[in-house]
């Protein structure tokens, strides 16, 4: 046995085992040791750099620590939690998050899975039509998002520019307050709708031929192969990209700082964007990480759920 | 966005695919005539933004600013691009400095995460671990953290430390932000190839490990590649962590330098455009190499076909 192992230096329990007795039971625990050297530092690292930094968020949100002021800030019990939860400001804010949720995630899923559909029926060309659409996907948001700013700008953006010379009017697409998140949900939907596309196209595509074969057999109609078939065949992975989604659309930062500024006023503030503004701009350390610990609870929420669906795909 | 349905017309039409005969039911031909129309009218309002952001990337700056609107009879000029790499007065643009800061934070950390990723995600696929599923789900859900929330304490520690305005800074979080992806992309991987095959060379007298070296982790390097390539591109197109975590020119990454040209009272568009495109061209052909992985790498490793 040469122990020509280059891959790891700095492992003490390799040298055992050459004589092996009980061979069984000590492989057995080397293979136990090859496993706690191998995951150790991953685990270690997701530690230190995810697990600790929302231990000290915690710890932070009981106090009224300032990010400027210095000091280690006294201990308030759950003043920030109170005052977060009663805040109206923030009652505002996830409203303005939840509309922007719901309908960038719906819009997606609608325009998304239509575009699977109609593509899933071609039989030429689907490989160029589905590189084509995934584009957005692969752009930074920062890039997608200048870049609708410019498009969308009210004097001399392509968009008004193209409703002008079609007759219609004028739209100040970023700087009205309804418009605004309008706008915003557009340029997410814009993005994102290829995510849904590709996910829907994978499971439209194993969906057996043979079903609807002999569906046509029977006569039944296209509604209703649509319906009995092809839907509950990809409803369940579906559903996977819709929460994965939902939990990105949650979470989103860069692209409402780079279209809006959650501008104008406050319209388009997530809940993201608000916690920035209280961490960064307010210094209120404690209550943004008061503020960050309950959205990691609701994301919590969400991941739990979408794990859940993830084991039920998995086993089937 | 029925924004650039006036486009659609002139811009392709209906292309010359003869649609399947063999369909059953349903309206035929007329039917699949619809069907390609629409695609196309979908596919243009999809990719117009991108067309004309190419297009004004190599405008003369009055095309740029025109209105109504140039589409085709505008002066092209390469002076954008030559801002993006070369400073106005000489020497090197703050952009391309950016950029090569992009280069080396994205490239370590993917190394990174790959030198920490492929080990675990073997082990997880090869061992009986205590709670293996709720281990693996805690590590997905690490990935899951909203990134304004976790840069609040990551802050906070850097500056304690003296990582704030540092590569390295950026380096570890970004390793720690792909490797949930890396682990579970690369264990579907690992579960693709037979336990049986490490077991027969250990019968033949290799350790477990030499088992791993000389028969596994060949046949997975091009998913370890393609693992690589999308670890790359989020790095490459992250902008929070980036733009909290870095504030000089010397560190900052390609996202935030970006995002600061709209920062003046005055905007070069054009500029924005240029940079714009080198920026996303490299994810572009990155993406195209592993199209075949892009399920599983935009789920984050957890839906595969």
């Amino acid at each position: 046995m040469s122990d020509a192992v280059p891959l790891t230096t700095d492992r003490p329990g390799q040298v055992a085992s050459v004589t092996p007795p009980a061979r069984g039971r000590s492989r057995r625990l080397s293979d136990r040791k090859l496993a706690v050297a191998f995951i150790a530092p991953a685990l270690l690292l997701l530690l230190a750099m995810s697990v600790f930094p929302l231990l000290w968020a915690l710890y932070l949100s009981f106090t009224d620590y300032s990010a400027t002021r210095g000091g280690s800030g006294s201990f308030v019990w759950f003043e920030n939690y109170t005052a977060v939860l009663t805040s109206a400001q923030v009652h505002l804010r996830a409203v303005t998050t939840l509309i922007y949720v719901v309908g960038a995630v719906v819009l997606q899923t609608v325009l998304g899975f239509s575009i699977a559909y109609l593509i899933s029926r071609r039989t030429h060309g689907r490989g160029l039509l589905t590189t084509l659409f995934l584009i957005p996907m692969m752009l930074s948001p920062v890039v997608v998002g200048l870049f609708w700013r410019f498009m969308l700008d009210a004097q001399f953006g392509v968009v008004n520019s193209m409703l002008g010379s079609l007759g219609l009017e004028q739209v100040e697409w970023l700087t009205r307050q309804r418009m605004a998140l309008a706008s915003l949900i557009m340029v997410d939907t814009w993005q994102w709708t290829p995510f849904i596309m590709l996910i829907a196209l994978a499971g439209l595509t194993a969906v057996p031929k043979y079903l609807y074969e002999a569906a046509s057999i029977d006569r039944a109609s296209e509604w209703f192969r649509f319906r009995t078939i092809t839907l509950p065949l990809v409803w369940p992975l579906l559903l996977i990209a819709v929460l994965f989604r939902a939990i990105e659309a949650f979470r989103l930062f860069d692209l409402v700082y780079i279209l809006t500024s959650g501008g104008p006023g406050v319209s388009t503030e997530t809940l993201s964007f608000h916690v920035y503004k209280v961490a960064f701009l307010g210094f209120n350390t404690g209550t943004a990480s008061a503020y960050g610990i309950l959205m990691v609870l609701v994301v919590i929420v969400l991941t739990q759920l979408y794990l859940r669906y993830l084991n039920k795909l998995k086993e089937d | 966005m029925a924004v650039s349905v006036n486009e659609a017309v002139p811009a392709s039409p209906v292309r010359d695919r003869t649609p399947p005969a063999r369909r059953i039911g349903g309206g035929g031909r007329g039917r699949s005539v619809l069907e390609i129309a629409l695609l196309t009218v979908l596919a243009v309002v999809m990719l117009f933004p991108v067309l004309w952001m190419i297009e004004t990337s190599i405008k003369e700056n009055r095309d740029v600013y025109a209105v109504p609107a140039k589409f085709v009879d505008f002066q092209v000029t390469l002076a954008h691009y030559r801002d993006v790499f070369v400073d106005p007065g000489g020497g090197r643009s703050a952009l391309s400095v950016a950029f090569l800061n992009s280069v080396l934070v994205a490239g370590v950390s993917t190394v990174l995460a790959t030198l920490l990723g492929v080990p675990a995600a073997w082990a997880y696929s090869r061992f009986a671990l205590k709670a293996k599923k709720d281990q693996l789900f805690f590590i997905l859900s690490t990935r899951f953290m909203p990134p304004v929330v976790v840069v609040i304490p990551i802050f906070l520690m850097y500056r304690q430390v003296g990582l704030i305005d540092t590569p390295l800074g950026l380096i570890l979080i970004y390793t720690a932000f792909n490797l949930p992806f890396t682990i579970w992309m690369i264990k579907g991987f690992v579960d693709e190839v037979p336990a049986e095959y490490e077991d027969a060379a250990m019968l033949d007298g290799y350790t477990r490990l030499q088992a791993f070296r000389k028969f596994t982790l060949p046949l997975l390097v091009p998913g370890i590649a393609a693992t690589a390539v999308f670890a790359l591109i989020f790095s490459w197109n992250e902008f929070v962590f980036a733009i909290f975590l870095t504030s000089s020119d010397d560190v900052r990454t390609a996202p935030p330098a970006i995002a600061g040209l709209i920062g003046g009272t005055t905007v070069d568009w054009g500029l924005v455009a240029a940079s714009s495109v080198v920026f996303a061209l490299p994810v572009l052909v990155f993406a195209y190499l592993v199209r075949r992985h892009l399920v599983a790498g935009v789920t984050l490793g957890a839906v595969r076909r």
